[in-house]
C-alpha cells in the first residue's frame, strides 16, 4: 500500500505546484494579496507532499519492499543501511524525486523569507511552481519511482558497487542543492522581469543573493566531493577527467560564480543589472543542460542511469520553454529596467566585469568541448571524443588569466579606484608570487613552465588574500568571505599543479615478500588475505612502507567482489601526510599469489579538496553574514507600495 | 556624454575581439584534439592510420586474455566480425572481463597491434557503452535485449 501513498502524494504535489504557479503569478500584481497568501500556503503544501513521497520511497528502500520495481532493481537486503538510503537517489527515478524535493525546499524557503517584498516573492513562487509542475509531470509520466512489480521478487538486484561509497552518497544531494538553487535564482530573475514596478524589480539582486550563495556553495562542495570520489574510487588517481558528466557540473559552477560576482555589483552599485538577469537565466539553463546530459542516455558513465529517449526529449522541451520563455521575457521587459550606474575604467566594477568575461568565456570553451561530440554524433554518426589537451589549450589559459586578475577586485574601490595605491598594497603578494616561482624552479624537479606559473599565481592569490584579511582586521566575519574564497582558489591551484607536474607512478607484479619503489617510498608486499565485508568478499593486499629498512605504516588496498550485483570493484589505499599522497591500487591476481600493483605518489594532492573546502567556507561566511543582518532598505519599501496600491 | 559613448564603443569592440579570439581557439582546439571512435571492423577496413590516437571499442574476445611480462596484458577486441589484438601495460579496471564490453584509448603500431594507454570497462552489468552497442549493431551481432 505504501507505494500508492507515494504516488498519490506526487499527484497532490503536482496539483499544488499548479496552484502555486497560477496564484504566484497573479500575486505579482499589486492588489492580489489573497493570491499571494495562496501561493505561500501552496509552497508549504508542496514541500509536505513531496517530502511525504520521498519519505515513502526511502521507507521502501530501507525495508527492502521489492514490490516496488525501483527498489527491486536498485537495492538488496544485504546492503548496509546507509547505502540503502543513498540508493534512493542512486538511480534515475529516485534522483529526480530528490531534485523535486530540493526544489520544494527552496520554494518553501522563498515563501518563508519573503526577500525583496511580497510581490517579488510571489512572482518568484509562481515561476518556481511552473518548474516544479514540469518536473513532477516528468516524474509521473516518464520516471515513476512507485511502479509496482508483480510477482514480487525474493531479492533485489543491488546497487552498482561504485556507488556504494560515502563520498558518493553525499555528492548528488550536494549537487542538486546547487543545480536547483540556480532554479530559484532563475525564478527571482524572471520575477524581477514580471513585476512591472521598477523599484521592486531593481531589488531582485539583493533578494536573490542568499540563494545564489547557497547554490554556489553547494556546487563547489558537490564538485569537490565528486572529484575526491573519482580520485580514490576509480583507481587511476585522476581527480578530473573532463568527462561530459563532470563538465555538466562545472558549467553551472562557472556561471554561478560569474553571477555571484555580477550580482554583488548590481546590489552594491547598481551596475550590470540586466546582465545579472541574463546570467541567472544562463545558470539555470546550464543546470538543465547538465540534467539533460546526465539523464538522457546521451553519454555513458556511472551517472547515466537512463537510456529512455522520451526522457531526453521531455527535458529538451523543458529547456526550450524555460530558456526560450525567459529570454523572450527578458527581451520584452529588460529595456524597461533602470540602467546601471556608470563606473570608471579603473574600479571594482571593471574587475568584476572582467571576471564575468573570463568566466563566461571559460564556460563557453567547456560547453563547446562537451557538446561538439554529441552534435557530430547526432548529425552524421561520427563518434569522437574531446580530451584533456583541448581543455589545456582553451580553458586553462583563460582561467589562469582570471586568477591573475582576482586580487585586484577586493582592493579597488567601487565606482572609481586608484590603481597605483592598489598596486602598492599588493606588492607583498607580488613578492610572495616571485618567491613561490623561484622556490619551485630551484628546488623541485622536473621543472616546467606550467607548474612554475601556477605556483606564482597561487602565491599571488594567497598573498593578496592575506593582505585583504589584514586590511579588514576588526570587520565583521562576512567581510573576510572573499579573501577566504580566493585563497581557496590558490590552494586548489597548488594541489592541481603539484599533483600533475610532480606525480610519479610505478607499475609492477609482486609476489609476497617482494618490494617496489615509487617516488620516495619503498613498499613491501606481505601477501593477500581474504576478507568478508557486509555485502562483499575482498582480496585485501597488505603493504608496508619501509622506512630505512624498518616497517612503517601499512596500506590495505582491496579488490572487492559483490555477489549480489555480480561485480568487482577496486578499493584503493591512500597514505597521506597532508601534503603528499601515496596511492595504491591492487590489480588482478596473477599465477602463484602474485598480484599486479599500481602505485602513485601525488605531491600536494590533498590541497585540491582542501582548497574547495576553503572556497565553500568563504561562501558560508558570506551567507551567514547575509542572513544574520536584516536588509534595512528592502523591507519597508515593499509593504508601503502594496498599501498604496490597495 | 560623448566620452561615455566612446568608452562604451571601445568596450564593445574589445569584448567582440575577445569573443572572436576565444571562438578561434575553441575551433582550433577542437580540430586538433578530437579522437575518433573505431570498431574492430573499422580497423580491419584500414580506416585507422598507424600512430594515430583513437578509441577502440568492442567486446573482449573470449579466451584471448594473456598476461605477459610484468604488468603487461594482451587481449583481443572483437565486434563479432573482426578482431584486433591489443596490448596494455597497466592495471586493468575491476570490471574488465572476457566477453564484456570495453573501450580503450591508444594507437596502432606497425605490427597491427593496438597499444592501449587507457582501458575502460563498462561500469556495470546493465549498461553497455553506446559506442560498443553501435559497433555491435553495425557488425550485425547485436540483438535487442541481449544485454
Amino acid at each position: 500500500m505504501i507505494g500508492e501513498l507515494g504516488q498519490v502524494s506526487l499527484c497532490f504535489a503536482l496539483a499544488l505546484s499548479l496552484v502555486m504557479a497560477a496564484s504566484g503569478l497573479m500575486g505579482a500584481a499589486a492588489p492580489a494579496s489573497v493570491a499571494r497568501r495562496v501561493a505561500t500556503s501552496s509552497a508549504m503544501g508542496l514541500l509536505v507532499f513531496v517530502a511525504l513521497a520521498f519519505g515513502v520511497l526511502t521507507y521502501a528502500f530501507v525495508v527492502s519492499d521489492f514490490s516496488v520495481a525501483l527498489v527491486a532493481n536498485n537495492s538488496h537486503t544485504l546492503k548496509p543501511l546507509v547505502y540503502k538510503i543513498s540508493g534512493v537517489w542512486g538511480n534515475h527515478e529516485g534522483s529526480m524525486l530528490l531534485w523535486v524535493l530540493v526544489l520544494a525546499l527552496y520554494a518553501a524557503m522563498v515563501a518563508g523569507l519573503k526577500r525583496g517584498g511580497e510581490r517579488l516573492t510571489s512572482a518568484a513562487l509562481g515561476v518556481q511552481g511552473l518548474i516544479a509542475a514540469a518536473f513532477l509531470l516528468f516524474i509521473l509520466f516518464t520516471s515513476n519511482p512507485f511502479l509496482r512489480l508483480d510477482p514480487t521478487p525474493f531479492e533485489g538486484a543491488g546497487l552498482t558497487p561504485l556507488l556504494q561509497d560515502p563520498g558518493l552518497a553525499m555528492h548528488p544531494p550536494m549537487l542538486y542543492v546547487g543545480y536547483v538553487g540556480l532554479s530559484a535564482c532563475f525564478s527571482y530573475a524572471a520575477a524581477a522581469l514580471l513585476v512591472r514596478e521598477a523599484a521592486i524589480a531593481n531589488n531582485w539582486a539583493r533578494a536573490a543573493r542568499p540563494l545564489i550563495l547557497m547554490a554556489w556553495i553547494a556546487l563547489t562542495a558537490g564538485i569537490a566531493l565528486g572529484s575526491w570520489w573519482a580520485y580514490y574510487e576509480l583507481g587511476w588517481g585522476g581527480f578530473w577527467g573532463w568527462d561530459p558528466v563532470e563538465n555538466a557540473s562545472l558549467m553551472p559552477w562557472l556561471i554561478a560564480t560569474a553571477l555571484l560576482h555580477s550580482a554583488l555589483a548590481t546590489e552594491k552599485s547598481g551596475a550590470f543589472r540586466t546582465w545579472s538577469l541574463l546570467l541567472s537565466i544562463a545558470g539555470f539553463s546550464m543546470s538543465l543542460i547538465g540534467t539533460l546530459l546526465v539523464r538522457s542516455g546521451l553519454i555513458t558513465s556511472v551517472h547515466a542511469f537512463a537510456n529512455d529517449p522520451t526522457r531526453g526529449l521531455f527535458i529538451m522541451v523543458l529547456i526550450f520553454f524555460a530558456v526560450g520563455g525567459a529570454l523572450a521575457l527578458f527581451a520584452w521587459r529588460a529595456p524597461g529596467l533602470r540602467v546601471g550606474a556608470a563606473f570608471a575604467p579603473v574600479s571594482r566594477e571593471t574587475t568584476l566585469l572582467l571576471n564575468n568575461v573570463f568566466l563566461v568565456a571559460a564556460c563557453a570553451c567547456v560547453f563547446a568541448g562537451t557538446l561538439y561530440p554529441m552534435v557530430l554524433d547526432a548529425l552524421g554518426g561520427t563518434k569522437i571524443s574531446v580530451g584533456p589537451p583541448y581543455y589545456a589549450l582553451t580553458f586553462a589559459p583563460i582561467f589562469l588569466a582570471l586568477m591573475v586578475l582576482v586580487p585586484f577586485g577586493p582592493q579597488l574601490a567601487w565606482k572609481r579606484g586608484d590603481l597605483r595605491a592598489t598596486l602598492r598594497a599588493l606588492y607583498p603578494a607580488l613578492g610572495l608570487a616571485a618567491i613561490a616561482a623561484v622556490v619551485v624552479l630551484a628546488l623541485v624537479s622536473p621543472r616546467g613552465v606550467a607548474a612554475t606559473s601556477a605556483f606564482a599565481v597561487a602565491g599571488w592569490l594567497i598573498g593578496a588574500s592575506l593582505i585583504d584579511i589584514r586590511r579588514r582586521k576588526g570587520a565583521r566575519a562576512s567581510a573576510f568571505a572573499a579573501a577566504l574564497a580566493h585563497a581557496g582558489l590558490g590552494i586548489t591551484l597548488m594541489g592541481v599543479a603539484g599533483s600533475t607536474a610532480w606525480r610519479s607512478e610505478a607499475l609492477t607484479v609482486l609476489a609476497p615478500g617482494q618490494t617496489m619503489t615509487v617516488g620516495p617510498y619503498t613498499l613491501r608486499f606481505d601477501g593477500v588475505t581474504r576478507e568478508k565485508g557486509p555485502n562483499y568478499i575482498a582480496d585485501r593486499g597488505h603493504f608496508v612502507i619501509m622506512d630505512a629498512g624498518k616497517p612503517g605504516a601499512t596500506l590495505l588496498p582491496e579488490h572487492r567482489f559483490f555477489p549480489a550485483e555480480g561485480q568487482d570493484k577496486n578499493d584503493t589505499a591512500i597514505h597521506t601526510t597532508g601534503l603528499r599522497d601515496l596511492y595504491l591500487a591492487l590489480g588482478d591476481n596473477r599465477d602463484g599469489g602474485r598480484f599486479a600493483v599500481r602505485a602513485h605518489v601525488f605531491p600536494l594532492a590533498p590541497l585540491i579538496w582542501l582548497g574547495g573546502l576553503v572556497m565553500a567556507l568563504g561562501g558560508l561566511l558570506s551567507l551567514w553574514g547575509r542572513l544574520r543582518v536584516r536588509e534595512p532598505e528592502a523591507q519597508p519599501a515593499a509593504p508601503a507600495m502594496a498599501q498604496a496600491a490597495e | 556624454m560623448n566620452t561615455k559613448k566612446k568608452r562604451r564603443l571601445a568596450f564593445a569592440a574589445a569584448l567582440l575581439l575577445a569573443g572572436a579570439a576565444v571562438a578561434g581557439v575553441v575551433v582550433y582546439g577542437l580540430g586538433q584534439n578530437t579522437m575518433y571512435f573505431r570498431s574492430p571492423s573499422d580497423v580491419a577496413a584500414r580506416m585507422v592510420g598507424e600512430g594515430v590516437a583513437f578509441r577502440l571499442g568492442g567486446l573482449v574476445e573470449k579466451g584471448s586474455v594473456q598476461h605477459g611480462a610484468g604488468a603487461n596484458v594482451h587481449f583481443r577486441v572483437t565486434d563479432g566480425k573482426s578482431s584486433v589484438p591489443a596490448d596494455f601495460n597497466g592495471v586493468l579496471p575491476a570490471l574488465f572481463r572476457e566477453g564484456q564490453g570495453v573501450v580503450a584509448t591508444g594507437r596502432m603500431d606497425s605490427q597491427g597491434t593496438f597499444v592501449a594507454n587507457e582501458v575502460l570497462a563498462k561500469h556495470d552489468e546493465k549498461y553497455m557503452p553506446p559506442e560498443v552497442v553501435d559497433a555491435l549493431k553495425r557488425s550485425g551481432r547485436w540483438q535487442e535485449g541481449s544485454r
